[in-house]
């Protein structure tokens, strides 16, 4: 062996894979983006003060202040009731990020998990996808609309009506929107069991459950992603579609998707009350996926050499 | 048996690996592929056996079957005294360090996510609970000993040529220091003088750590070089186990016989004169295997007996076992067609 006392330190993980990342082009801008609008929504509320709520309660004055063009005032202008845009985009857009990311979070684990346990474990197969094809079938928007109107009211109760109906709504969305990814999980985990690591895995003697946490879930990976960037978009609308119902948040609970649907009726005579909200999910939607597209990239080791 | 006195590591006794056909709307059990059908033999400790045959004959599966990677349907697999085939999953684990497998795919045998450190150090990851230093001490030791510079430690199998794939693969599988490697077509996905390479480092572990080998290859000439012994199978029986330089110059078995025969001459003058005998027809399906012989179908020298019976493998000189009637002491046939046999390699001497 040639010099082996010089030997390089292991490199950190995370450290290769930000170094990757931030030679993606597209990845970086989503970041800029995306952390430009949590700053917005978090800490925009602090500086522009006004109440997303608030009402004129003078009649006339409130007729007055009406579908406002863009003024110094309300720089996005105000809806049909008179409140201003700008503080309600705010508002919106917190219950609205908060909503894709954790329904995302839970419709990919149980994806995941389902997935998983269905392609590695051969016995498990036909009841899990059975089960899946079950969820597929079912018509998902009567579905949430019974779960709603069986537990809404129970939870509200127990947990006060904001966090139970963030609560109620995350959950109905996760678990009615998994189906998708545990079918590419499953696809992909047939394919890797057969791969001679696995098998080589198994000669070493390493249990099942490390086989796939160390083998099987990292090769996931980039499918994994792939759902779970379009699941944030695909939970965002879902949730718009829950309040245009009339079953998610009450209606003076502004979120981009019920805001969205509030001006949908205006569209004509004031483009701008749709243009915010739409702006704000197609940006939120695109800079996930860009920084999907990125992550993955920098998680796999073959990519992160070039 | 030539082999009584030497100590056997691994003895198999008619080992049975069939895979079920599931036809029809409802998945019903229609049929087997048998791959491995009534597999025995013995390997002795510190030698190398090598198992040949052609491309389905069911050698890889033997060495999965053996290391228990597929749950075999019958027969047993004594390997240092313990019984594989029927072992707990825990005793298993237990016994895993023990046996060990370098397989066929560089490529496809190391995990594109995991670090030479990480792969190498996943035996011990599992069967020890040392130190982190420890075991960094003891991976690079292994790389040492497989020939891979210790400052790869970090890479990815991807930034590895095939031949230092198949090291990795070797370290791997030594990291435990085991008694029994299968090893399974280790040089068939590399070109011919990395397969040197390997071959002689694999012979140079050997000697250093006192292993012994399954060695699976279709290369006939790569496993004159490597094998002490071979056993020579067809459709998932073996056809005949002859120590090397006995099968190499006179195969007794007709497939055998055939097989070898493929072999190309060095010398441009003898492989002129080379006669081959080629083969008519198809492998049988391992479904569907004929009656008789599984060779019987294709055999130049099949007789009536060969077409209603299975032979068995048995010791028809010393050291030598072939399942063919056509050595059978007992066979009422045996005495002209043993004959004949002797004839026959007579030709065989006289075309060389």
């Amino acid at each position: 062996m040639t010099d082996t006392t010089v030997i390089e330190k292991p490199r950190s993980f995370s450290r290769d894979v930000w170094d990757q990342f931030r030679t993606h082009k597209g990845a970086m801008a989503g970041l800029i983006v995306l952390a430009t609008l949590i700053l917005f929504v978090v800490v925009g509320p602090f500086i522009w003060r006004i109440d997303p709520t608030f009402v004129e309660p003078d009649a006339a004055k409130m007729i007055m202040s009406r579908n406002k063009p863009p003024t110094w005032a309300h720089p996005l202008g105000t809806d049909q009731l008179g409140r201003d845009m700008l503080a309600r985009m705010m508002a919106g857009g917190k219950v609205s990020l908060a909503v894709g990311t954790v329904a995302m979070l839970i419709s990919i684990f149980i994806g995941t998990f389902i997935g998983v346990m269905a392609g590695y474990f051969k016995r498990l197969d036909g009841t899990l996808m059975r089960m899946t094809d079950l969820f597929l079938a079912l018509p998902l928007l009567p579905l949430l609309l019974v779960l709603m109107m069986l537990f809404g009211d129970r939870i509200r109760a127990l947990l006060g009506p904001e966090a139970g109906t963030f609560l109620l709504i995350v959950f109905a969305i996760g678990v009615t929107s998994w189906m998708h990814s545990a079918r590419i999980v499953r696809g992909q985990v047939l394919a890797l069991k057969e791969r001679e690591f696995v098998m080589a895995a198994k000669s070493i003697g390493t249990p099942s459950r490390r086989v796939i946490l160390r083998h099987i879930l990292p090769n996931v990976v980039s499918p994994i992603m792939v759902a779970a960037t379009l699941g944030i978009a695909g939970a965002i609308i879902t949730e718009s579609v829950l309040s245009f119902l009339g079953l998610g948040f009450p209606p003076d609970f502004p979120t981009w998707g019920r805001l969205l649907y509030d001006g949908v009726e205006y569209m004509q005579l004031y483009p701008q009350r749709v243009m915010w909200p739409g702006l704000a999910i197609s940006l939120t939607v695109l800079s996930v996926n860009y920084i999907g597209d990125g992550l993955r990239d920098a998680l796999d080791p073959r990519i992160r050499g070039r | 048996m030539l082999d009584q006195s030497p100590e056997k590591l691994v003895q198999v006794k008619d080992l049975k690996m069939y895979f079920p056909i599931h036809t029809g709307l409802f998945r019903s059990h229609t049929g087997d592929v048998k791959a491995v059908d009534g597999v025995s033999f013995d390997i002795i400790k510190g030698e190398t056996l090598g198992l040949v045959g052609e491309s389905g004959c069911g050698k890889s599966t033997v060495g999965r079957a053996l290391l228990r990677l597929y749950d075999p349907t019958a027969g047993q697999v004594i390997i240092d005294g313990e019984d594989i085939a029927t072992l707990s999953p825990e005793a298993l684990r237990k016994k895993r360090p023990q046996m060990q497998m370098v397989f066929q795919d560089p490529q496809a045998s190391l995990n594109p996510r995991m670090t030479l450190a990480a792969i190498i150090g996943e035996p011990l990851e599992e069967h020890t609970n040392w130190t982190r230093d420890r075991k960094t001490e003891r991976i690079y030791e292994l790389m040492d000993a497989v020939g891979l510079n210790r400052r790869f430690a970090n890479r990815f199998p991807h930034e590895f040529s095939g031949g230092q794939r198949q090291r990795i693969g070797i370290a791997r599988a030594l990291a435990l220091n085991p008694k029994f490697i299968v090893c399974d077509e280790p040089i068939a996905a590399l070109d011919v003088s990395i397969q040197a390479q390997v071959v002689n480092l694999l012979e140079d572990l050997q000697a250093k750590f006192g292993l012994t080998y399954l060695f699976i290859s279709h290369d006939l000439s790569m496993v004159r070089h490597i094998a002490d012994r071979v056993a020579v199978m067809y459709l998932g029986r073996i056809a005949e186990l002859s120590p090397r330089d006995a099968l190499f110059a006179r195969p007794l078995h007709p497939y055998a016989e055939a097989l070898l025969s493929a072999v190309p001459e060095p010398d441009p003058n003898l492989e002129a004169t080379r006669q081959r005998i080629i083969l008519q027809g198809d492998v049988p399906s391992p479904a569907n295997p004929p009656k008789g012989c599984n060779f019987c179908t294709r055999c130049p020298k099949a007789f009536d007996l060969c077409h209603a019976e299975k032979p068995q493998l048995q010791e028809v000189e010393p050291g030598r076992l072939v399942a063919c009637h056509l050595f059978t002491p007992n066979n009422p046939a045996a005495g002209s067609t043993g004959g004949a046999e002797a004839t026959e390699h007579n030709q065989q001497g006289e075309t060389r």
